[in-house]
């Protein structure tokens, strides 16, 4: 039926009921991705990973409003290219801009309830309470056991980490003697007063589970644990049972009112810390203006070389008579043919101060061999050598293609009114290729202005500034300098700034995005028709 | 004069490139011969790669390969029906998403590496063929991306292609499906093969997100498999980390040399004439 309503759209009759089918088509698809999203996210919510729960109800509500709403019939053609984009694009960069606003890293890794329940599992040794008599027992392995008897005379056994066992149930009791005490208990011996008196270890051991754990607190008495730290929900408030402290929060650190503070604290917002910091502290300021310098010459460098090698290239060797063309044209593409990781890693060996080949190169034929990696100056240029030696091919591409959609009787007009070669190119090529390869020039900026790749892998940010007091190189860029905040190994790792600084640069590339709209025939093309 | 200029821009072009074929020949393993052609030479590099059971060179090339071709074809499919719901239905926040869609994609997205490890942890716990260390989940993240900025190229190609040819076939009574499957469709060929080129290509040549969200050797795409060779755990094996970029770059070059016309073609159509 659906077959011949596709082939002879004019049929009434099969047209009515392939929208039947249409229908309960879309229904019964429906249904199908309901049943799967709820049961996500019940999952997520039972898992709980609420935050997840919460998306998947979204994209949930969202699919079903695209999919039952007349209007919305034109998102239909991109549902799940939406929600994959909401999931693993928006969602991510919500988080991100969140946690900008928090104090989220080392030592602020946990939740408030997390950092609670960890303080609440901290035991103490109290003055008072219930004591135990006690005797020590060990095996050849150099465990320890108790065996306790409380003040009505009950017997308990306990080893460390598992629940106390009455005496009713333990297993492997010897003979008792006429205290009650077992002689040996299974594998254990019997340790004597001497030997009792002069082990180090056993006062420090924690007998029984986290629940009911014991230890002992005089040669005669062993006592049960109880919780060092109490939590308040109604004050918010953490007091120390032991010395009766109490401890508030303060930016997600329980901070008692003479400033000592607890260990475990957790993730907080900490509102526009994070920014401040950045723009204010000391320590930042003074290689950020380094940086962000560096940052954007780098990008306008890079894209600047490398147009105008691949519009020279295109514009010298668009001469569709030239002998040969197509052979240069292959050769010359062979750089943006491999993928840029691996040409990076090869730079960085072929410009080592020691043993690259360019130094030994340089070193045979002028006798010099410059320090890439150590003068900051020889480092940003090798930098650029090798982005123009990256970026050009792309550039020749789109140069070569525009310049011949360049109409050949502009330059013949230009030739009767006797201008030259040059004026030919300043006049009339530059002029017609900008407006052209205007929107693709500035997305080459953005992107070299987060090129992290190749800062990173080519010489990981360095040389390192000397007296800077955050990590930072003479070649970090913005992207390069936030990865030793979130991800460098052997630092804090400081998140909730990381993300703060991402948000600066997006805000950069935002706007210069958003120029570009603006000033270029992409964004007329998008108000078109409209 | 312009043949001259040429053998030097040719000699700049495929300097590491020969570099790399020496040094992928070096028995002596390391990035500093002095020769180009180096003593002993052989392919003792070569074979390592395929006889390492530590190093699974063919097996991270066949995951390249089915990861990069899966994400290739959906993120393609995703594309083409945005790109035709933008470039031929009338709906209000078009521009508004059109807009968005290339802001999302100039979000330096290194610290949101962090939310979507979360996510793929999380996935993984409810769904574990989606979670940590599996393709499928990492496919899904690279689709994420795939409403990028293929959209607009897409985009200017439907553009191009006059409405009278579905304005026709709409008076005769076919949906826009019809439209876009029957008419439409066979005309987007050569921008089709042009997005699922450079659509391969960057997947194939992605680092972070492999490197993130997979965990066991053999789960390793190209990529990241040569780029164990270079960090100091084993050693730095030049020899074979040259020997491997040379082979995983072969594919991709063969296919550029060859489809070198129809790229420059594509790229110009779509986003140069917009």
């Amino acid at each position: 039926m659906t077959v011949q309503a596709l082939k002879q759209p004019g049929a009434p009759q099969s047209n009515q009921s392939a929208t039947l089918l249409n229908v309960i088509l879309r229904l019964v698809l429906l249904l199908a991705i309901d049943g799967f999203l709820i049961w996500f996210a019940l999952s997520a919510f039972g898992e709980g990973y609420t935050s997840l729960g919460i998306v998947i109800a979204f994209i949930g509500a969202g699919v079903n409003y695209i999919i039952l709403a007349r209007d919305m019939y034109p998102l239909r053609w991109m549902l799940i290219g939406l929600i994959l984009m909401v999931m693993f694009a928006i969602w991510p960069i919500l988080l991100t801009i969140f946690v900008a606003f928090t104090n989220y890293g080392d030592g602020h890794l946990l939740t408030k309830v997390q950092s609670i329940e960890l303080l609440q599992q901290e035991r103490y040794l109290p003055e008072g309470g219930a004591a135990y008599s006690w005797t020590g027992y060990q095996n050849e392995a150099g465990d320890y056991a108790l065996w306790l008897q409380n003040e009505a005379g009950e017997g308990f056994l306990a080893y460390p980490g598992t629940t106390l066992i009455p005496a009713s149930e333990a297993e492997g009791v010897g003979a008792l003697d006429e205290n009650g005490i077992p002689e040996a208990i299974g594998a254990y011996e019997r340790l004597n007063a001497l030997q009792v008196a002069s082990d180090q270890t056993i006062p420090s051991i924690q007998f029984g589970s986290e629940l009911d754990g014991v230890q002992i607190r005089s040669a005669r008495e062993a006592a049960q644990l109880q919780s060092k730290y109490v939590y308040d929900e109604v004050a918010d408030v953490i007091t120390n049972q032991e010395t009766n402290a109490e401890y508030s929060p303060v930016e997600g650190v329980w901070t008692s009112s003479r400033g000592e503070t607890l260990p475990f604290g957790y993730r907080d917002t900490v509102g526009a810390n994070n920014f401040t910091r950045f723009f204010e502290s000391p320590a930042f300021r003074g290689p950020l203006l380094r940086i962000i310098t560096w940052n954007f010459a780098f990008a306008f460098l890079s894209v600047f070389t490398t147009f105008s090698l691949g519009l020279a290239i295109a514009y010298i060797y668009n001469d569709r008579s030239l002998p040969g063309r197509k052979i240069i044209q292959s050769f010359l593409l062979i750089p943006y043919t491999i993928p840029s990781l691996i040409t990076i890693i090869i730079w960085r060996g072929m410009f080592n101060n020691e043993v690259g080949v360019i130094n030994r190169m340089l070193e045979s034929v002028v006798g010099i061999a410059p320090e890439w990696t150590v003068d900051p100056t020889l480092a940003k240029l090798a930098i650029i050598i090798v982005n123009l030696w990256l970026g050009y091919p792309y550039f020749m591409l789109i140069c070569s293609g525009a310049l011949q959609a360049i109409p050949e009787d502009l330059y013949e007009a230009a030739r009767v009114d006797g201008a030259n070669a040059w004026q030919r190119f300043y006049k009339i090529t530059l002029p017609l290729l900008l407006v052209a390869v205007g929107p693709l020039l500035v997305a080459s900026f953005v992107y070299n202005f987060n090129n992290f790749n190749l800062i990173f892998l080519f010489i990981e940010g360095g040389p390192p500034i000397a007296n800077s007091a955050t990590r930072a190189g003479h070649t970090d860029i913005l992207i390069s300098y936030v990865y030793n905040f979130a991800f460098a190994s052997g630092r804090a790792k400081e998140y909730g700034l990381g993300s703060a600084i991402t948000i600066i640069i997006f805000l950069i590339v935002a706007v210069i995005t958003l120029f570009q709209f603006r000033y270029t025939k992409m964004w007329e093309e998008v108000g078109e028709g409209v | 004069m312009r043949w001259l200029l040429a053998v030097v821009l040719i000699l700049f072009a495929i300097f590491p490139v020969v570099w790399v074929i020496s040094a992928s020949i070096n028995p002596s393993n390391t990035l500093a011969s002095a020769k180009l052609i180096p003593d002993n030479f052989g392919w003792d590099n070569y074979r390592l790669l395929f006889n390492t059971p530590q190093f699974p060179f063919g097996r991270w090339l066949w995951n390249s390969v089915k990861i990069s071709s899966i994400t290739t074809v959906l993120s393609v499919s995703i594309t083409t029906l945005a790109a035709y719901a933008f470039s031929r239905l009338r709906f209000t926040g078009r521009q508004t998403m059109l807009k968005a869609i290339l802001l999302i994609q100039v979000f330096p997205g290194l610290l949101a590496m962090i939310a979507i490890f979360t996510l793929v942890t999380q996935f993984g716990t409810i769904v574990p063929a989606l979670g940590l260390d599996t393709h499928a989940g990492l496919i899904m993240v690279y689709l994420g991306g795939a409403m990028g900025v293929n959209i607009w190229l897409m985009k200017g190609f439907f553009d191009t292609i006059p409405r009278a040819i579905d304005e026709s076939a709409m008076v005769d009574g076919a949906t826009h499906w019809q439209i876009f499957s029957q008419l439409l469709l066979p005309l987007m060929r050569p921008i089709l093969v042009v997005i699922g080129i450079l659509s391969f290509i960057g997947t194939y040549g992605d680092f972070i997100l492999a490197r993130i969200l997979l965990k066991s050797t053999e789960q390793y795409p190209l990529m990241v498999g040569l780029f164990i060779f270079t960090s100091g755990e084993f050693s730095q094996k030049w020899g074979p980390f040259a020997a491997g970029a040379l082979i995983g770059a072969l594919p991709i070059m063969i296919i550029y040399l060859i489809l070198q016309d129809q790229i420059v073609g594509g790229l110009t159509q779509g986003a140069v004439k917009g």
